[in-house]
């Protein structure tokens, strides 16, 4: 057996050249004989071959192994350890969830159940709706880039052009990703998001404020560096909070001009204005370049109050939910319908009188 | 960053806010070249979808990435947009020593990663090219040696955006010209003439292949296009292949950007930054159908 598949072969090797301590497990040399030492036990005196005998088996050695002796970049590594309480709970803690049913963590709308399987780590990928799903009713995927088309509409089919949006489809399984492939997946479904999280975790997140990502804009989105305070408030409010995104917020107005809309309470942080976000601004700052005016027109309380839950309905994401003939619901379509009919004219325009305010 | 592998390739696309379809090009030509094995990292990157162009080097995280931009032809993105968002720094256009259609590839440090950008030119005016539109005439008639006695038209926007938009139909009009068989072949625009409406009598021959050099198939390459040729649109993208206008049989291929063989085009542009892949353009090749193209 070599150091690269066995783990006792790469402590012996390993130790031979300098100690190891590493979650609870230390080993070292001095004159030619090792000491062993995990938080259930201590063996001192050892000679090589009486070190790998003590080794060999150990869960100690294994977590160790598993964690120091494969490649994975920096990002991988910490998301991987994360998902299952490494930095929190002790290796036998660990190995009992891992080995007894798993151990669950969620990202953004993602469930991830770690576990181990004849010594392998594997891990079930599944959206957090599906908790509960009898896995034979779930559609099944092996290769991770399927996470890619799942990603590409919500269950309703429409196509969703920002992958961090709370409308992830459900229905699907990766039943058995290795820690490699469940990264890859997570990639697909949100890109970047394990290592803008490293970087935040290690105080290395670049994020870049409004000011200067509208500044860097060119062509038709030159024109975004016009928004500014409250219209910002405005924008974050219409396109970051929690219900339309699941990044967490960390740009904000410029250095020391915070945006007080709610940063979002997501585990991966947005480091920057998207280009979804940067495409509306465009629309926003066109519109309010347009000066007000005075409109008079009339309107019944309860018609005032219609239009405004017609556009929280929009808002908010409901239209699909307004039933046919619920005519409690002020935002029914036939109860827009007659509004149209009595208060508008042809062109779908609000009959009114205008005047620029002097 | 630890370093996992030492080179990947990141294929850099418009992409979009409505339309899918958009990215679906890149995304299978990302996958042909993953199969092939060409490199241990492939990543796909979008001015409109995620990962942005901003966030990818990040993701593939390897010391020296190769670009390649999925555009027809440099200007705007190739020049401004992707250098300043990969963060490519000191990048200057005149690098890449470009005619119009001959950049070729330039190597930048990027300044958030400390990745070495091999930053290539677009593939839509690689010499390749020419092969890909001409294979897409093969697909679209299902004949492999069409040529003798049928026209070709290439098809691009023209310059009202971008001269060089015009330069690289024009060039792999010429190219097509002086290398294959077929009966004429001419360069047509949606914005000036000779405009792509007049393709049925402007082409003397009576079959005529009319390709449009795009990179995914929307709204000119599905609605405008076959609109402007005349031939009957039942939908967007639904038209008949042939179809008939004015007594010229119009075989219209739809973006040539959707041609497996473009996946040849983006190696031969890493290749020429210097990627170790000629293996890899073998077997592509051998899958998408390029093989068959040995007129050169
Ligand atoms: S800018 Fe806003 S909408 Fe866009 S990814 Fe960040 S938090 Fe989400």
């Amino acid at each position: 057996m070599d150091r690269e598949s066995d783990p006792v072969a790469a402590l012996v090797a390993t130790v031979a050249e300098r100690s190891i301590s590493y979650d609870g497990l230390s080993v070292s040399k001095s004159d030619g004989l090792y000491t062993f030492e995990t938080t259930e036990r201590q063996v001192t005196d050892l000679t090589a071959s009486a070190l790998g005998e003590t080794a060999a088996g150990d869960p100690f050695v294994d977590n160790w192994f598993h964690w120091t002796q494969r490649s994975r970049s920096t990002a991988e590594q910490a998301f991987l350890r994360w998902v299952e309480h490494a930095e929190e709970r002790s290796v036998p803690e660990r190995d009992a969830a891992l080995t007894s049913g798993g151990v669950v963590r969620e990202w953004g709308q993602l469930r991830i159940t770690a576990t181990v399987v004849d010594g392998d780590r594997r891990y079930e990928l599944r959206h957090s709706d599906d908790r509960d799903a009898d896995p034979a009713e779930l559609e099944r995927f092996v290769d991770p880039r399927k996470a890619r088309e799942i990603a590409t509409t919500d269950d309703k089919g429409r196509y969703r052009p920002l992958k961090t949006a709370p409308s992830l489809s459900t229905g699907w399984l990766f039943p058995e990703l290795t820690g490699a492939s469940l990264v890859e997946a997570i990639d697909f479904f949100y890109p970047a998001t394990i290592q803008n999280w490293s970087l935040e975790r290690e105080g290395e997140l670049d994020v870049t404020n409004w000011a200067a990502a509208a500044d860097r804009q060119s062509g038709i989105y030159a024109m975004v560096d016009e928004l500014s305070g409250e219209q910002l408030e405005w924008l974050t409010e219409a396109c970051c909070v929690d219900s339309q995104c699941l990044k967490r917020r960390e740009w904000d107005a410029a250095d020391g001009e915070e945006i007080d809309t709610p940063r979002g309470a997501g585990a991966f942080p947005c480091r920057e204005p998207c280009s979804v976000v940067i495409s509306a601004a465009r629309k926003w700052t066109q519109i309010e370049r347009e000066d007000t005016e005075r409109y008079t027109f009339e309107l019944t309380p309860s018609e005032k109050d219609q239009l405004e839950a017609l556009v929280a309905a929009v808002a908010d994401g409901r239209i699909d939910e307004i039933r046919e003939a619920e005519f409690s619901d002020p935002a029914n379509r036939q109860r827009a319908r007659y509004l149209r009919a009595k208060r508008f004219d042809a062109e779908g325009s609000l009959s009114t009188e205008s005047e620029r305010p002097s | 960053m630890s370093q996992q592998t030492d080179e990947a390739l990141v294929i850099v696309a418009h992409g979009s806010h409505l339309n899918p379809d958009s990215s679906t090009p890149t995304f299978a030509h990302a996958d042909t070249i993953r199969e092939a094995d060409a490199f241990e990292t492939v990543r796909e990157a979008f001015w409109k979808e995620e990962p942005s162009f901003r966030e990818v080097l990040r993701i593939v995280d390897v010391e020296t990435v190769y670009v390649v931009p999925m555009f027809i032809s440099e200007g705007y993105f190739t020049e401004q947009v992707i250098p300043r968002e990969l963060r490519l720094q000191d990048w200057d256009v005149t690098d890449w020593e470009s005619d119009g259609t001959s950049a070729d590839h330039a190597a930048y440090t990027a300044t958030d990663t400390g990745t070495t950008v091999q930053y290539c030119g677009p593939v839509g005016t690689h010499d390749s090219m020419t092969d890909v539109i001409v294979q897409r005439a093969r697909s679209v008639t299902d004949d492999p040696n069409v040529g003798s006695g049928v026209g070709l038209a290439v098809v691009g926007h023209g310059t009202e955006r971008n001269e060089n938009s015009a330069k690289a139909i024009e060039y792999h009009a010429d190219r097509i010209r002086e290398t294959y068989d077929f009966a004429e072949v001419k360069a047509m625009f949606m914005d000036e003439s000779p405009e792509v409406d007049d393709v049925a009598t402007l082409f003397e021959s009576d079959d005529v292949v009319v390709v449009p050099l795009f990179v995914a198939d929307g709204y000119h390459t599905q609605e405008d296009i076959p609109a402007d040729m005349g031939l009957d649109l039942d939908g967007p993208g639904s038209y008949p292949v042939p179809g008939m206008v004015d007594g010229t049989q119009i075989w219209y291929s739809g973006a040539v950007g959707t041609e497996p063989l473009l996946a040849d085009v983006i190696l031969e542009r890493a290749a020429d930054a210097g990627a170790d892949v000629a293996g890899a353009i073998e077997r592509v090749k051998q899958q998408t159908g390029g093989t068959a193209i040995d007129v050169e």
